[in-house]
């Protein structure tokens, strides 16, 4: 985690969720590139950040893509939230006994199904063999988690509109990166509501 | 029988003898005189390896528990007009920013500055105790003490700890009667003379701004410039070097502090800088200008806003 730095946070709003990242990839304490982004898309409606040691994410992220293309062939829908966690997680076990150097975090809003009427917006945040947490209100991960945990703790509130959830999210994370040396050379966030995705890149500290 | 008598035998005392002798307790370990007499040292076999169990001063143990300030980048070149001293202002604990407003220049006294990198405690300490022994000498000889005598002091003081796990790499700089002198004195004991040095963690980065931009013909503002530039290079690639550089001029009448400034705010100055030339070459003449300065304007919203990310297939 340390080799690459990064750093990945996901909140929960009101019908809607956020997902943001920061954009430096350095080696050691290198900073190599600002527009490293840890934060992909599953389908339009869910994302997956992967932090960590940056040539597993890359991997992780083409095998994932590869499972979930296989997923929507075989099942003819697309993954739920919940769902793509497990896989997820399955995945990351697959290699218990020589991990990949990741920690994931999934954000999505489900659809409504028959049986699930009225779904909630999903995070949920993983080690990096693959052992499940859900929070209700937000997940972090890399090399500034503490500081993340820190200033979500202050900032976030429950059932925040996308606008305001954006603002939390950005000052969350902007806050957190200026006191890690690892993170931060700028940040993208996204923002997940019923009808659209709003994908903002922020300024940040570039020292 | 030697480990014995090495635990045994009294801490290192780097004091003229005569002063020694003056004796009588002052406080902590200051003599009546206000001398160092030397530091209480572990009572264990080997004190170095004592202390390495518990701190990173030495490098050795990344797992030790209490992380001391390491990552730094100083700078101090001489040229025509005097010295400067450029120094960014950041301390980490291992990846945890600790601080953003540390000063890293010691202001010795009116005519000398020491900068800081290593442990921020034995830097402060010892230079400041270097401004004491400064003065003392002062007042002895009527004369103010010269460069190298003032860095050699410190040496000498440094050598005597050597292996106990002192960390610093400062530069003593200032102007005597020779003219302005910069000298790079470490924990090792290494005390060298030159023109241009950089120290800490970013210090290659500096190096590499300083190497291309330096002349002993500059003039103030350029060689002020350069410092501020070459400490904006290391803040911004180095991740334990940044926040904010504080800036220092030494002429023959003394230091003068230039102020503070925000790195990152500097280095998106730069960058702006930059790109304004690039549409200047581009139009072919200066006349574009004004179209690089009005997207300055826009890069100050602290967001862009970008097409809804695509579907995945």
């Amino acid at each position: 985690m340390e080799m690459n730095g990064g750093s990945v946070v996901a909140m929960i709003g009101k019908d809607c969720v956020a997902i943001a990242s920061d954009l430096r990839l350095g080696s050691q304490a290198v900073g190599l590139a600002s527009n490293f982004e840890k934060v992909f898309p599953v389908n339009d409606k869910l994302f997956i950040g992967l932090s960590g040691l940056a040539t597993d994410t890359y991997t992780l992220r083409e095998s994932l893509r590869f499972r979930v293309n296989m997923y929507r062939m075989k099942e003819e829908r697309e993954i739920t939230p919940e769902t793509f966690t497990h896989l997820v997680s399955s995945t990351l076990y697959e290699k218990r006994f020589g991990p990949y150097f990741i920690e994931p975090v999934v954000a999505g809003l489900p659809d409504a199904t028959p049986l699930n009427p009225n779904p909630k917006p999903f995070i949920s945040t993983m080690d990096t063999i693959g052992c499940i947490t859900t929070p209700k209100d937000f997940a972090v991960a890399g090399t500034a988690t503490d500081k993340l945990y820190g200033v979500a703790e202050g900032l976030w509130e429950p059932d925040l509109e996308p606008e305001d959830l954006f603002e939390t999210i950005s000052q969350t994370i902007l806050n957190a990166m200026d006191r890690d040396a690892l993170s931060g050379w700028g940040a993208v966030v996204h923002v997940i509501s019923k009808d659209k995705v709003v994908t903002r890149y922020l300024r940040g500290r570039m020292d | 029988m030697e480990a014995l008598v090495q635990r045994l035998a009294p801490p290192p005392a780097h004091v003229d003898p005569d002063e020694y002798s003056v004796g009588g307790d002052g406080e902590g370990n200051l003599n009546a005189l206000g001398v160092v007499r030397g530091m209480q040292v572990p009572r264990v076999p080997d004190p170095a390896a004592f202390l390495s169990t518990y701190t990173n001063s030495m490098s050795q143990n990344p797992q030790a528990k209490i992380k001391l300030e390491h990552g730094t980048t100083t700078l101090a070149f001489r040229f025509r007009g005097g010295i400067i001293v450029s120094v960014d202002s950041r301390a980490t604990a291992g990846s945890y920013i600790a601080s953003g407003t540390v000063k890293k220049v010691i202001e010795i006294n009116k005519y000398l500055l020491g900068t800081m990198a290593g442990g921020a405690a034995d830097c402060q300490y010892w230079e400041t105790y270097l401004g004491m022994r400064c003065r003392m000498h002062e007042l002895r000889n009527k004369e103010r003490i010269s460069v190298a005598a003032a860095s050699k002091l410190l040496a000498n003081i440094v050598y005597e700890y050597k292996g106990q796990g002192l960390s610093m790499g400062t530069m003593i700089c200032g102007w005597d009667k020779t003219g302005p002198q910069i000298f790079y004195v470490d924990s090792e004991g290494t005390r060298l003379k030159g023109n241009v040095f950089a120290v800490g963690s970013g210090a290659t980065f500096a190096y590499g701004v300083l190497d291309q931009g330096y002349s002993y013909d500059l003039s103030d503002e350029d060689a002020q410039e350069l410092g501020r530039r070459a400490i904006v290079a290391a803040g911004h690639r180095d991740a334990y070097s940044g926040n904010t550089n504080n800036l220092f001029h030494v002429r023959e009448d003394g230091w003068e502090f230039l102020g503070n400034k925000d790195i990152s705010e500097l280095w998106y100055k730069y960058e702006q800088e930059k790109k304004d030339a690039r549409h200047a070459t581009a139009a072919g003449s200066g006349a574009d200008a004004g179209a690089g300065k009005q997207q300055g304007e826009n890069a100050a919203r602290p967001t862009t806003e970008v097409q809804p990310v695509p579907m995945e297939e």
